[in-house]
């Protein structure tokens, strides 16, 4: 079990190293972030009290298309040079080479979030404060969500022409309870009642984290035999 | 290592004579026939049969094709797609593949048919397109997941490692939807919704008209299923001969 | 007798087959050379044994062990050399060594890498990412990257490829070098000069199976061209 852990550790440690090294790739997902944030901004009427929910929209736009980018690179990173193989000629059960590459695009997912939320609080004059926390904590959620899906889905795609497009085609519809449920909380937490917004919706983004980690694991396998 | 060519199979004449001297594509002309009639019979009860809606009126016939429709592309096409997905998986003969795929396009025709049918109705009705109602918002996402499923199968080339990533999404696939389904469910109560959604009291009558409807659209969608893979069998063999004497000729 | 026992494999694509029944065996600490056109299936053959690509039929077993089930305690034991290099090239030479020693679970990696790097004498280059490398130095790492973890199979896809007179010769000798009675080694190449000194067996494999199968000792070049052509039926 630990030796898995370390395997998938290792992976993700290697993914994002070569991430940074090529360091393109990260500034370009950044930027995407801020210029979505940018653009979108422009439809809407910022200084505006009740925007919680144009705000909310811009928002997630502006998380998932770096986010998408994250999730696809991790496989066509071992695509581009090939690599895919040499990792499942190593003694390494399958279902790590899945988590391993999951903790490397969630966290690279993550940290882009992070920075285009930071770009978001200043461009929108949002206050922070415990509410922003939680709106933390939900990208956490949807970053672990959309990996855990996107992951799978890119392994899929990448053995297949026409990756990129694709990939979101077939990330998105999965994702729409996730979206749905992030939606809501970030609604509530930029509204007036930051709290009573929230109800279930935490719960459903952490059911769905869940399950869907649980199915990736368990179907793997069958895409990188 | 080339993929295997797509053919197109030509006309009706290129298939040959089967049973009762139809066309060979025709796998079981029995239940062709029954479908047919089925369909006939529903089409004749939906728009003279049924009783005309009080406050509706006749446009509420499309309801006899809009839910049967519904139900079949939410409940045994996209069903079977997980089913016959799961049996590639597990058995590896590449039929349950065609079966998969076979059910998605099915299923896919029956959705669009469904979002379609219902905006046709609700606006003169309801005076708007689209609610958000959970029903129809759900359909909608199912129908891009298996557009996906479609788009992924058409992308790749043919064969067993295509058979099993498509067989993944369609199982992921499968698995999301109750999710969806409850997650909308969920926003649009919280929420306020923007109109009584369609819940209307079912007369008898009227239940019974739906009720053919549904069993007709049911076998309706066994006969595509399996007109539709005995297309591709016949597709993989042409490609299969073609390979062969192509490589006897030394190309 | 513990080696590699191939019996009536076939493989197909989806579409016609690319093996159609092929039958092998390698004796243990042997070399065996498996020579073929381009594409009857040469990489096929050694995905299979690598557990990379499953069999559609047939029985592959690799020192006893069933390698259709491809189980990590197999991976263990085999090192393949392919044509990628199968390396990072945003990586440095030691890293990529480090980072393939880590999965393989080898004991103290980092050390482990560094033996590589000297016994390989790329310790210069080893700080250097490996997009700078050249194409040799490439193949070197690659050398280096499956000798980790001391395979006792070892699978080498048409080595001597791109590499000039002294790449070869190394390559030569670290073959030579590896021979120790108890390491299998499987080659293939569409070359027929290359490797006919260093093979025990050779094979050759065509139309899906393999068409001839004798020991290597008395064999001339000469002797052997004709025998392919002849077997090829060109």
């Amino acid at each position: 079990m630990s030796t898995a852990l370390r395997q998938a550790w290792t992976i993700a440690r290697k993914d994002l190293r070569c991430e940074l090294r090529a360091a393109s790739g990260i500034i370009t997902m950044v930027l995407l972030g801020f210029l979505v944030v940018l653009v979108f901004s422009f439809s809407l009427d910022p200084g505006t009290r009740d925007s919680a929910l144009a705000r909310s929209g811009v928002l997630w736009a502006a998380f998932l298309f770096p986010g998408l980018i994250a999730v696809g690179r991790s496989f066509e990173g071992e695509k581009e040079v090939q690599c895919l193989e040499g990792l499942l000629l190593c003694p390494v059960e399958r279902t790590v080479i899945y988590l391993g590459k999951l903790i490397s695009s969630a966290i690279l997912a993550l940290a882009s979030g992070f920075l285009v939320l930071i770009f978001f609080t200043v461009l929108y004059n949002v206050g922070i404060g415990l509410p922003w926390l939680a709106l933390l904590g939900v990208i956490v959620l949807v970053a672990l969500g959309l990996s855990a899906v996107g992951t799978l889905s890119a392994a899929i795609t990448v053995s297949v022409r026409a990756r990129g497009a694709l990939l979101t085609i077939i990330v998105l519809p999965l994702l729409v309870p996730l979206l749905i449920a992030a939606a809501r909380c970030s609604v509530s937490l930029l509204g007036q009642d930051p709290w009573g917004g929230l109800s279930f919706w935490p719960i459903m983004m952490v059911a769905f984290d869940v399950i869907f980690l649980a199915v990736g694991v368990a179907i793997f396998d069958f895409v990188v035999e | 290592m080339e993929p295997s060519r797509q053919r197109s199979l030509g006309g009706w004449r290129d298939y040959g004579r089967g049973k009762w001297g139809l066309p060979a594509i025709a796998p079981t002309p029995g239940l062709g026939a029954l479908a047919a009639l089925a369909m006939i019979f529903a089409t004749i009860a939906a728009l003279w049969w049924a009783p005309t809606e009080k406050t509706m009126g006749d446009v509420q016939r499309l309801f006899y094709f809009h839910m049967p429709s519904a139900w079949i592309a939410l409940g045994p096409a996209f069903t079977c797609v997980f089913g016959f997905s799961i049996a590639y998986l597990a058995k590896r003969s590449l039929k349950w593949d065609r079966y998969a795929a076979a059910a998605a396009e099915i299923g896919v025709i029956f959705t669009t048919i469904t979002l379609i049918t219902g905006p046709l109705w609700a606006k003169p009705v309801w005076g708007v397109y689209w609610t958000w109602e959970p029903r129809l918002t759900t359909t909608l996402i199912l129908w891009f997941i298996y557009v996906g499923y479609l788009l992924l199968r058409w992308v790749a080339p043919p064969g067993h490692k295509r058979a099993r990533l498509v067989a993944v999404y369609g199982i992921v696939g499968w698995i999301d939807v109750p999710i969806v389904f409850l997650a909308i469910w969920l926003w649009r109560t919280v929420h306020p919704r923007l109109l009584g959604s369609g819940g209307f009291n079912i007369d008898p009558a009227m239940l019974r008209v739906l009720l053919l409807c549904l069993g007709a659209f049911t076998l309706l969608f066994l006969y595509l299923l399996f007109v539709r893979v005995r297309m591709m069998e016949t597709s993989a063999r042409l490609d299969a001969l073609t390979a062969a004497h192509e490589e006897g000729e030394g190309r | 007798m513990p080696g590699i026992e191939i019996t009536g494999l076939r493989f197909s694509f989806g579409g016609p087959a690319v093996l159609k029944g092929v039958d092998l065996r390698v004796d243990q600490g042997s070399l065996v050379t498996i020579f073929g056109p381009n594409g009857t299936g040469k990489t096929t053959l050694l995905k299979i044994l690598a557990g990379l690509l499953r069999p559609s039929k047939g029985t592959v077993f690799i020192a006893g062990v069933d390698a259709t089930r491809a189980p990590n305690s197999l991976r263990r034991l085999i090192g393949m050399i392919s044509h990628q290099p199968y390396l990072y090239p945003q990586l440095t030479g030691r890293e990529n060594l480090e980072f393939y020693a880590r999965l393989y679970g080898l004991k103290d990696p980092r050390a482990k890498a560094g033996r590589m790097l000297e016994e390989l004498k790329m310790t210069a280059a080893a700080e250097s990412e490996v997009g700078t490398y050249s194409r040799g130095m490439q193949q070197r790492l690659a050398v280096a990257r499956a000798l980790l973890h001391d395979p006792r199979v070892l699978l080498l896809d048409e080595p001597f490829t791109g590499l000039d007179p002294q790449g070869r010769e190394q390559l030569s000798g670290l073959l030579h070098g590896l021979r120790d009675g108890e390491r299998t080694v499987i080659m293939t190449t569409h070359d027929l000069d290359e490797g006919l000194d260093l093979s025990d067996r050779v094979a050759i494999l065509a139309r899906g199976k393999v068409a001839l199968d004798l020991p290597a000792a008395g064999l001339d070049h000469a002797a052997f061209r004709a025998l392919y052509r002849e077997t090829l039926g060109t």
